[in-house]
């Protein structure tokens, strides 16, 4: 059976969508696929959203199957809106923000690590495994949806943060296949779903609104995370196309620390009025927060808004507390605290405080947002103009952050200051649209956005030379995969070959790096700044013994490959018989392989 | 332990594998472009009288979601406006998205209130009330005085529950120390 419809899936760190287009169209009428969730206890609504929270119910709420679904055997777990709600109550019980973990290479991401630090007798998943199971969520709402259109057999494209390694890329994919998602899926970043959403809301406008040497920031600041692209445009044959010239690191600061970082000075005037806040109230101060947030902060916003928190009891009028929030506190916190003035040169402050730290998710230190978009931008323009910006994300909804974004970025760029670009309205479902019209376009034909690898990619090789007590050998690092390698495209690095031990595992130290774009394969750097290269999983490879071969050693060169659906794939090659071995992320399961 | 209970409870309970079987038919609220043809349910289930009225699946949610209950069900007599107005705020808000959600409410007739409006077959089919004179009823048009409200879906949670939990609108809480 041929393909009937391309899927476009959004795996959000809080919130997840689906959106597909009948490939029978003239043009793509992407539509959001209803998903039914368990709301509460027994109860199933179908919501556009699947927040990506998992609940591990308790053992009588798994025998009632209060929390099943129809279409699973499983009652022993909740996923969405249901879980969401209990996350407050139930911290420990429920599973949040899988999404960031999968991205966070200190720690095994097969190992069942969540809910973070729950109790012994709460069942724990693999950040790869929760991130399966809000997958399987939606793949189920399909196939309830289309049961003639098996997912199998459809084009799929999911979306991942542009700041995911290779190896976070290949947890994701992983995770997808379990779910049962095609082989053929396709991977794209998330600021590039966003390019593709205003895009297709443009049409072919686009060429009059951009000009050749035009550079566009797409800045997506999503729940938990914000990530930095530079789109540039260039010229070829005479047509104009666009090019992904950078992307920025993994921060973990987004529109949710907003509304807590309220929510906490919200709870302050309440606890001036004797009020504490139990789970449940500040839950309920949360979503207020949320909704106030957006209330003052747009351009015709009230002066003060009204949060109130209801009694615990059924007595909810006398048991109403309210406070007002100035307009004035609710801009400075949130300005000064998440967009702050900064200059193009200044830099997020490093937490200093090393030694013991516990082992959580590596949330910024720095929630400056706009420091680490005037880094990101000083390495990427390479001191030449910005002229567009696109915002993405939820947090735009709220008009004064858009405009103090956009002032700061004019700030810096006064001679030119660049255009914001309108494309998309609905700022929740942009990137699964975008991915939906990127599947399409590939498809059909249509505007590409080319980048190849958003990073570049080197494996540690530990030098010869003589021993010295207490330290190390020392390292450097080969370039195995030069920035901006396109799909479809391979290379042999060309070095000095590596003796490998046959029958054992070769491990290699493997990094990246989002910022050295002219290192080129088989270059050997010899030293290189922390801000420059990120380490990741290590590699590894086991070498089976050859019948013909009675060498202990084998010497080695390495060959890399990004596959056509965007996989970077890495191999040792035997010198003389060209014999190969595929190169592992060792955060794999062994068993598996 | 879940899992095997659960496919039990279908195996034994006709009238759960019923509410089950509903499920997989509900079709999705935003019609798909080629309607999904809806599979057969098994012929030895027999269409059983659901255990709970959508009424009360609604209640409860209007409850959980914006305290709609605990509201009408205190005394506020004894309350200044300004008491009653901070709570009806939030109540406002989250049942008035909760009813856009589950059934998107709109007016019937789009024209604005006073304008001149055509009746047509509209008061034979309940789509509007004629009031004033209406005599024989025959006249060709009239002015719009109330708009009028319809429902553009309905998309009430499906519940599951059992028989004992069917008249719970909103549970007991209870909290252990």
């Amino acid at each position: 059976m041929t393909a009937q419809f391309v899927i476009g899936i959004d795996l959000g760190t809080t919130n997840s969508v689906l959106v597909y287009s009948a490939l029978n169209e003239e043009s793509p009428q992407v539509l959001l696929l209803p998903i039914p969730q368990v709301v509460a206890a027994s109860t199933i609504e179908s919501r556009s959203m699947l927040p990506s929270f998992l609940y591990q119910c308790t053992p009588d709420e798994s025998e009632s199957g209060a929390f099943a679904l129809s279409w699973s055997d499983d009652a022993s777990f909740a996923t969405g809106h249901g879980a969401r709600s209990l996350s407050a109550e139930f911290p420990d019980r429920t599973i949040a923000a899988a999404k960031s973990w999968l991205g966070h290479s200190k720690v095994d991401r097969h190992e069942p690590i969540l809910p973070w630090q729950a109790a012994r007798e709460i069942t724990k998943l693999s950040p790869v495994t929760a991130s399966q199971r809000y997958l399987e969520h939606l793949v189920a709402a399909w196939h309830q949806a289309f049961p003639d259109a098996p997912i199998s057999q459809q084009n799929v494209v999911l979306t991942v943060p542009a700041s995911f390694d290779a190896s976070a890329r290949e947890l994701t994919r992983e995770a997808a296949l379990a779910a049962g998602l095609p082989e053929t899926f396709v991977l794209l970043e998330e600021p590039q779903a966003a390019t593709y959403a205003w895009l297709n809301a443009v049409g072919d406008r686009w060429r009059k609104l951009l000009k050749v040497g035009d550079r566009m920031l797409v800045c997506d600041i999503g729940g938990g995370t914000t990530d930095l692209t530079l789109v540039e445009v260039a010229e070829e044959d005479g047509e104009l196309t666009l090019q992904r010239a950078a992307v920025g690191n993994h921060l973990l600061v987004g529109g949710d620390n907003m509304d807590l970082a309220l929510a906490h000075f919200v709870a302050q005037l309440f606890e001036a009025k004797g009020l504490t806040l139990d789970p449940w109230q500040s839950v309920s101060l949360w979503h207020s927060c949320r909704n106030a947030k957006e209330s003052l902060l747009s351009e015709s916003g009230p002066d003060s808004h009204t949060i109130s928190v209801p009694g615990r009891g059924s007595r909810l009028i006398g048991g109403l507390v309210s406070v007002n929030v100035e307009r004035g506190q609710a801009a400075d916190l949130l300005l000064s605290g998440f967009f702050p003035d900064a200059t193009l040169t200044d830099r997020p402050a490093r937490s200093r405080t090393s030694g013991f730290r516990e082992i959580g998710l590596p949330y910024e230190s720095d929630t400056g947002i706009t420091r680490h978009l005037a880094s990101f931008l000083n390495q990427s323009l390479a001191g030449t103009n910005l002229t567009h910006v696109l915002f993405n994300g939820g947090v735009f909804k709220a008009q004064a952050l858009r405009s103090r974004l956009l002032n700061q970025l004019q700030g810096w760029f006064p001679d030119s200051p660049p255009d914001i670009v309108d494309g998309s309205d609905d700022l929740d479902f942009s990137v699964a649209r975008g991915a939906c019209f990127y599947g399409w376009t590939k498809l059909k034909g249509g505007v590409r956005i080319r980048g190849g690898t958003a990073r570049s990619y080197y494996i540690g090789i530990e030098t010869a030379g003589l021993a010295i007590p207490g330290a190390g050998r020392p390292l450097k690092a080969l370039c195995v995969v030069p920035h901006g390698m396109e799909e479809g495209t391979e290379v042999d690095i060309p070095s000095d070959p590596i003796g490998l031990i046959v029958g054992e595992s070769a491990r290699f130290r493997f990094f990246s790096s989002a910022n050295r774009r002219d290192d080129r394969p088989g270059e050997l750097l010899p030293r290189w700044s922390p801000d420059e290269l990120n380490e990741t999983d290590s590699l590894e490879a086991t070498l089976s013994a050859t019948d013909d071969s009675e060498e202990d050693y084998v010497p080695v060169t390495f060959h890399s490959r990004i596959t056509e659906l965007g996989i970077l794939e890495l191999w040792c090659v035997h010198e003389s018989t060209d014999k190969r071995w595929k190169l592992e992320f060792s955060v794999r399961d062994d068993a598996e392989s | 332990m879940g899992r095997i209970s659960l496919a039990w409870k279908i195996l034994t309970s006709s009238e759960f594998a019923a509410r089950v079987t509903g499920l997989l038919d509900a079709p999705p609220a935003l019609a798909p472009p080629t309607p999904a043809k809806p599979e057969a349910p098994p012929k030895h289930i027999a269409p059983s009288k659901p255990l709970r009225s959508d009424a009360v699946t609604l209640l409860a949610a209007l409850q959980r979601e914006g305290r709609l209950i605990d509201f009408f069900k205190e005394p506020i007599d004894a309350y200044s406006d300004a008491q009653v107005g901070a709570a009806v705020r939030d109540i406002h808000r989250d049942c008035g998205s909760l009813l856009e959600r589950q059934f998107a409410i709109c007016p019937v007739l789009d024209q604005a209130e006073g304008s001149n409006v055509t009746i047509g077959a509209d008061a034979k089919n309940g789509r509007i009330k004629l009031t004033g004179k209406i005599g024989d009823g025959s006249q060709a048009s009239g002015t719009l005085v109330h708009h009028g409200w319809r429902v553009a879906k309905t998309d009430v949670p499906v519940w599951t529950g059992t028989a004992e939990a069917a008249s719970i609108v909103a549970p007991a809480e209870v909290e252990v120390r």
